[in-house]
């Protein structure tokens, strides 16, 4: 993952994040940027936590920031973790970098009881806007031009949900987010990021 | 100018041990000696020790230097890690180097005197494991008085040592560093050992390892075993970048005199080497890498073997080592991981190959640097 793509990761979404976790609870949070969420939750909450991270800065801020993190690649899956490894597998503002979507989402479920990812809406009314314009979207949480974004994916609430349905992934909570505020109306129209806790059926 | 970040002028120790060392081969070694040498202060909790063990050609010479007058060329083997302000900060730790049993440096290997003959062992040297080398060392921790290290790290066969310290006494290894490693060697690895090994003892000057009566040394053998072997540290793309096939006089000769660079390369290396080392600690130590594989006992299942670690543990291996590549390492990750170890493992982006552990890549270094920072006194 790349570093601008972590400057961006909301310490805002942190405290709700960290509402869901049991304390004591086993995390591995996968594209962990600099650690400072499990270091939070191990503070925190006790937690028993590893983060995997591809990018060698990332790493070294992780280390530097006493937290287990793992150098693998995502895109080649999660074959170093055994089923049910952990309570939670997290994914923050990664998904729409990753490319075989379903394979991770699959393989979250399997290594973690649950999964706890968050993710840019595309559906945001500023970003539709941005096209009806005739532009791609380029916001806070897509800092990026077309041309150097690491986003592979690009999805909206209602088409993740849509996802979930068709491959039965339960969603067990979901917050949405605009100006680092709660939406409660419309998420798709209105917020800039959502967060799932998401479970098995 | 002066390095101010060496740890300057070291001397060797030795330390005599008279109790009888039970090898794991059943073999039993009456008593013996280990030369070591140690670089910072030990705190007086005694917790700052960090035991840092050497791979298949290395020895107890870490770091600093032997001689003032040529301090780069008698500078230890690891010195660009150990010192002042570098990775393992000798401002902080109390850095132990030893010479493991077996050796050619001091340590009672082949070439000590057999009590038992009044002859030099040679061929009669019991054949060793990384297990019995960690007992050894356990010996001297307890001369120096450490009850716990704070780490023990190592590159190659210096991180089966570590892994194995983890092992043999969950206790008294707070961390293990296991870098550039393997938790077994693979069929490829021990076909190259046996090929070093085959080298040594067809050279008519081995004696069946009794050389030394002889007045005689394989050095031929350990030539050809060295060049073998410093193959296998480099990467394909490393060796194509350095010599390619870069001739000698710029054109063939047809003779088996040195045409291609390479050549020179590997004997100029193999040369080098059969001066200084003993074949048959060679032969000691590449066994002792063919035997080394802790899951063997539990039916090949890695996790349940390294169930009794307690260590926080830092892995690394190096993208273009082919010796032991990261999948190696990440067997060893994998089966931390099983066991809900603390863990953390990087894959370092370097073009030396196998020898990329003793560089010092930034990236390297620099995990190395804030891993050991994070260690607790």
């Amino acid at each position: 993952m790349s570093n601008a793509l972590n400057t961006m990761r909301g310490r805002f979404d942190f405290e709700h994040i960290a509402d869901w976790i049991r304390p004591a609870s086993s995390v591995l949070d996968l594209g962990c940027g600099d650690g400072a969420l499990l270091a939070l939750l191990k503070r925190d909450k006790g937690i028993r936590g590893y983060g995997v991270e591809l990018d060698p800065d990332n790493l070294l801020a992780c280390l530097k920031n006493g937290v287990n993190v793992l150098q693998f690649d995502l895109e080649h899956g999660l074959a170093d973790f055994e089923d049910d490894a952990f309570d939670y597998v997290m994914m923050s503002l990664s998904l729409q970098t990753v490319r075989h979507t379903v394979p991770l989402l699959r393989e979250m479920l399997r290594v973690g009881h649950e999964a706890v990812v968050s993710f840019p809406n595309f559906g945001y009314k500023p970003h539709r806007e941005a096209i009806a314009e005739g532009h791609m979207p380029v916001s806070r949480h897509l800092p990026y031009q077309w041309f150097n974004s690491p986003n592979v994916r690009f999805f909206t609430i209602a088409d993740f949900e849509a996802l979930c349905t068709h491959e039965q992934i339960r969603l067990l909570e979901r917050l949405a987010f605009a100006d680092g505020e709660v939406v409660r109306e419309d998420p798709n129209l209105n917020a800039e990021v959502a967060l799932y806790r998401l479970g098995r059926i | 100018m002066r390095d101010t970040s060496s740890v300057g002028l070291v001397a060797p120790q030795t330390a005599r041990f008279d109790d009888a060392l039970v090898l794991k081969s059943g073999d039993v070694l009456p008593g013996f000696e280990l030369v070591y040498e140690t670089y910072g202060t030990l705190n007086a909790a005694r917790s700052n020790a960090v035991l840092v063990c050497h791979a298949l050609s290395g020895n107890h010479h870490v770091a600093g230097f032997h001689d003032p007058a040529h301090p780069q060329k008698t500078a230890g083997w690891w010195d660009n890690l150990v010192g002042v302000g570098k990775p393992l900060d000798t401002d902080r730790f109390f850095v132990v180097g030893v010479n493991n049993l077996g050796g050619c440096h001091g340590s009672t290997g082949p070439r000590s005197l057999n009590p038992a003959t009044g002859k030099p062992y040679g061929a009669d040297f019991p054949l060793l494991t990384v297990e019995d080398w960690v007992a050894a060392q356990m010996r001297l921790s307890d001369r120096l008085g450490i009850a716990t290290w704070a780490a023990v790290m190592g590159g190659s066969l210096g991180g089966m040592q570590a892994l194995q310290w983890t092992l043999a006494c969950p206790e008294r290894a707070r961390h293990a560093l296991v870098i550039a490693s393997a938790p077994k060697l693979s069929a490829q690895n021990i076909a190259f050992n046996e090929v070093a090994r085959q080298a040594i003892r067809s050279d008519p000057e081995f004696y069946g390892g009794h050389y030394y009566e002889h007045g005689a040394t394989p050095r031929r053998g350990l030539k050809l075993a060295r060049m073998v072997g410093h193959i296998t540290y480099l990467s394909g793309d490393q060796m194509a970048e350095k010599f390619g096939r870069q001739l000698r006089h710029g054109q063939h000769r047809f003779n088996y005199e040195v045409e291609f660079e390479i050549e020179s390369y590997l004997r100029h290396q193999g040369d080098k080497f059969a001066d200084a080392f003993d074949a048959n600690t060679y032969l000691i130590a590449t066994k002792a890498l063919d035997y080394f594989d802790p899951a063997f006992a539990y039916g090949g299942n890695l996790a349940a073997a390294l169930a009794r670690a307690k260590a926080g543990f830092f892995v690394a291996s190096f993208t273009t080592d082919w010796r032991f590549a990261p999948e190696r390492s990440h067997e060893i990750v994998h089966a931390l991981l099983q066991n809900g170890l603390n863990v953390s493992y990087a894959e370092i982006e370097c073009a030396a190959g196998h020898d990329s552990f003793l560089l010092d890549t930034p990236h390297y270094h620099q995990a190395l640097a804030a891993y050991l920072k994070g260690i607790v006194l």
